[in-house]
């Protein structure tokens, strides 16, 4: 190419920019974009507004430190023929890099192993608020696919200008070609949502299996978590921990820990730790400080929880607490009603228990004004721990850098920066670079729990069986999927707070998973009552066809209506819907008649998400959801008595094992036509109430707490 | 105190100077920089630390690495021979048998073991020799799955030696 042409492309941004008004913020921005992925062409997704702002009002660090927030994602053509694609999205194993690479792919299109994910990088990744609730896949997927749209049109340009037969033999560009492309070019594009895509009958890449993408070094050991990572001269902490929640320290000597060769007692305010150059070294320090510490008396135990919660309520007003949902009158309904039932449900405090800890490594640079910190760890919330390191250091989030790697599961358990602070802090007092890595005691005592929670339904049905009444109160669990989906003319729905003695926070799901065992176990007794089938008693009061297809789905492939249970064997079914997606899963127990024991023997589950894009990972979060839900459902609760944790391990504390694992069986309802949202959650909450209705089936005993059998039906 | 100096790891000798009393585990991640076995529990419990010694499964959370002198010890790194995946890596790969990987290398480690002592098992005896081998994110049928076909194709690789 020549020197003219290059001149004339390299006016091209101009015109583009132009087409938007939008585009026009992003003149001054587009030198820090250059600057931070080297030569080619840059595609931005602009945003018209940022919501998650509040979560952080600083300015970027490092090289990124000026590429404004207000953006999606970002696409890079570089002009060594590599496609770059950056989302502040992490991978925890729901497999996004994955599936964000297959769609730059299928837009570009380019061969999937040509494409790098940037991922969860605070110096380089669009500022985002997290990667929660489901939103990767409805957000930043159609970003993703409009940018790398918006790049082809621009590499189409290029090659027309440049009289290249661009497309390799399958129809992908090859990297040599892109770079020939893209070579001395600085082109910049922002675009917005009118970018057009290919139709979901093209997305040829959500056929194709997943899994050597990205994975191979998963299953050689060469993958870096963060608990892997190893820095130069790193060395390794530990925290001092109070005996019981609440706990106040009298009494400290750190003396002999000091005294310990390799050994620095970190005393930064309240936070006691110690660094030394091997972890035995580090526990064994620990050990050394001598600490008093004054219990808090007083604090509720297991069993009584529920009364507990019932009678604390949460300060009023709570932000974000909704308001109460009414329709009709509710008295009206329960008097026209000629059977009324009113039930209590409730859950347990569980723990995500995800296999890789909380971890983190830290590490200062540079003395006094010029000190910047880097810590790489494991959080759904880059941006968020960056403002959480940013508050408790008193630093400004431009000195501080956050890199997630893609990290060993969260379930909702690793949106808060605890670990990454804590090793912050050693760092800090330390000097140098420091690892992080909670016990897993610690990850039973001082992670967050899913809410415990006590649901309250009082309905009524009419002679017909017609739902006259629907009164949903759920204390201190959420409100997540707290309407109900069945035609009641009467009804009120309410979440109340209450103050959780335990630290309590998101869990994969959050409430859904409680609201949806106590509704759908409710509508199982409504069943019974008036002696209807459970699956036609709940089509019958449906008009939603999404949650009545997944139903009728679920129980086609089961054989509802058509099997026979064998004895001591019964069938249940439960289905809703949250954050935009249905699901309904039909299960066989079977009720050992000498000791209790619960054996789920087969789980059949229906799940539709609209447009799915990748069939195979799918499966993969609903299998996974299910077998998740599996645990909360049976066995799964933190014990607790005056502040301390009682089953702080995996020897007590018990999780889903193979054994536990019935046969599964997944019926996805693709639908094209529809916007793709997330699968990651929605799966987990049909199980439990479909368990709990199997149970009864099998033994006539109803059972209305989560985990419904730990020790068995008595 | 006793200070090991040398540990043999995957057919190397690798100089070492730490505590015996230390972990395996640890000597093995933060010393030798083999990362691949897992820190999960600490009690034997989750099977992410699955390391060989002399050919047995191994917990190496709680095994000091003081035991592990003097024998060979495999871990994860020591499976791939010359850029060539073991079949129990191929198989997981192909089944998608992971969400995050994190108890991966943990499962792979036992599931080797297994098919050293029980070439061909069935469903159950997978299940139950990885009983204590915990996945979070539940790809447990895809985990079993995949060592039935691991079995399957060693198996076909033996005879097709012996042939």
């Amino acid at each position: 190419m020549n020197e003219e042409t290059a001149d004339e492309l390299s006016l091209e941004p101009e015109r583009y920019e132009l087409q938007s008004e939008l585009a026009e913020r992003w003149r001054q921005a587009k030198q820090e974009f250059f600057d931070v992925g080297g030569d080619g062409i840059i595609v931005v997704y602009g945003l018209e507004e940022v919501s998650a702002r509040t979560e952080s009002e600083g300015r970027r660090g490092g090289p990124g430190r000026s590429l404004p927030q207000e953006i999606g994602v970002w696409l890079q053509v570089r002009d060594d023929g590599q496609v770059i694609g950056y989302t502040g999205k992490v991978e925890f194993g729901q497999n996004i890099r994955t599936s964000l690479i297959h769609i730059i792919a299928d837009e570009l299109p380019v061969p999937p192993d040509s494409i790098q994910l940037v991922m969860g990088d605070t110096d380089l990744s669009p500022f985002d608020g997290g990667t929660t609730g489901s939103r990767s896949t409805p957000v930043v997927a159609p970003q993703m696919r409009r940018v790398a749209a918006a790049a082809r049109e621009l590499l189409r340009d290029l090659a027309v200008r440049q009289g290249l037969s661009v497309l390799a033999t399958d129809g992908t560009w090859t990297a040599s070609v892109l770079a020939n492309l893209t070579r001395g070019q600085r082109l910049f594009k922002c675009v917005g949502e009118d970018v057009v895509t290919k139709p979901p009958a093209e997305w040829r890449s959500a056929e194709q299996p997943t899994n050597t993408l990205s994975r191979r070094a998963l299953v050689t050991g060469q993958h870096h978590y963060t608990s892997d990572l190893k820095r130069p001269g790193m060395r390794y902490g530990k925290v001092l921990r109070a005996p019981s929640r609440n706990a106040r320290r009298t009494a400290l000597d750190t003396s002999a820990a000091a005294a310990m060769p390799g050994v620095t007692v970190v005393h930064d305010e309240d936070f006691i730790g110690v660094v030394a150059t091997d972890d035995l070294t580090a526990a064994r320090a620990l050990a050394a400080i001598q600490a008093n510490w004054e219990p808090l008396d007083g604090q509720p135990s297991t069993n009584e929880i529920f009364d507990y919660l019932l009678q604390h309520p949460g300060e009023i007003p709570v932000n974000g607490t909704p308001v109460p949902y009414t329709e009709g009158v509710i008295a009206e309904g329960l008097a026209a009603a000629e059977q009324v039932l009113e039930s209590r449900y409730t859950v347990a405090y569980i723990a995500h228990a995800p296999l890789e800890p909380r971890a983190a490594v830290a590490e200062i640079t540079g003395k006094d004004e010029s000190q910047t910190l880097t810590v790489w760890t494991g959080t759904q919330r880059p941006f968020g721990v960056r403002a959480e390191l940013a508050l408790a250091l008193g630093m400004t989030e431009d000195r501080i850098r956050v890199i997630v790697p893609d990290t060993g599961s969260g379930y909702g358990g690793k949106h808060i920066g605890d670990a990454a602070i804590e090793t912050a802090r050693l760092a800090r007092g330390a000097g140098g670079a420091v690892k992080l890595v909670w016990t897993r005691e610690e990850e039973f005592t001082h992670a967050y729990f899913r809410p415990a929670g006590v649901i309250d339904i009082h309905s009524g049905i009419d002679a017909n069986g017609t739902l006259t009444a629907w009164e949903h109160h759920n204390y201190n669990s959420g409100s997540s999927a707290i309407r109900t989906l069945y035609r009641v003319p009467h009804q009120h729905i309410e979440f109340h707070s209450a103050q959780s003695p335990l630290r309590q926070g998101s869990y994969r799901a959050l409430a859904a998973t409680a609201n949806h065992f106590a509704r759908e176990t409710h509508m199982d007794e409504l069943a019974h009552i008036a002696q209807s089938d459970p699956l036609a008693f709940r089509l019958q009061r449906l008009d939603d066809t999404r949650l009545r297809d997944v139903l009728e789905a679920a129980a086609e492939r089961f054989g509802w209506g058509t099997a026979t249970p064998s004895p001591g064997h019964g069938f249940g079914i439960a289905g809703g819907h949250e954050k935009g997606s249905y699901v309904a899963t039909c299960a066989e127990v079977a009720v050992d008649p000498e000791n209790g024991k619960v054996t789920v023997v087969r789980a059949v589950t229906a799940f539709e998400c609209g447009a799915i894009h990748h069939a195979d990972n799918v499966r993969n979060q609903v299998d996974g959801a299910v077998l998740m839900g599996l645990g909360g459902a049976l066995f799964e609760q933190v014990e607790f008595e005056n502040g301390q944790i009682q089953n702080p391990c995996f020897s007590q504390y018990r999780v889903p094992r193979f054994s536990d694992v019935p046969i599964l069986e997944t019926v996805l309802l693709d639908r094209k036509h529809l916007p793709s949202v997330g699968a990651g959650e929605t799966p987990i909450v049909a199980i439990a109430p479909a368990i709990g209705n199997a149970i009864f089936a099998a033994t006539g005993v109803r059972l209305r707490s989560l985990p419904l059998a730990p020790h068995g039906v008595r | 105190m006793t200070r090991i100096t040398e540990l043999n790891v995957n057919n190397t000798r690798y100089p070492a100077n730490a505590d015996a009393e230390r972990t395996l585990l640890s000597v093995l991640r933060d010393d030798l920089e083999l990362t691949g076995a897992k820190y999960g529990c600490g009690e034997a419990r989750c099977g992410a630390c699955i390391v060989l010694i002399d050919g047995q499964r191994t917990p190496s959370c709680i095994t000091p690495v003081g035991d592990a002198v003097g024998k060979q010890v495999t871990t994860i790194e020591g499976l791939e021979q010359n850029g060539t995946l073991h079949p129990v890596q191929e198989a997981f790969l192909e089944f998608g048998a992971m969400q995050c990987g994190y108890c991966t290398p943990g499962m792979i480690m036992a599931s080797v073991a297994l098919l050293q002592d029980n070439p061909n098992p069935d469903e159950a005896e997978i299940r139950n020799a990885l009983e204590t081998n915990l996945c979070r994110c539940g790809a447990y049928p895809r985990i079993v799955a995949a060592v039935r076909r691991a079995a399957e194709r060693m198996s076909e690789s033996v005879e097709g030696q012996a042939a």
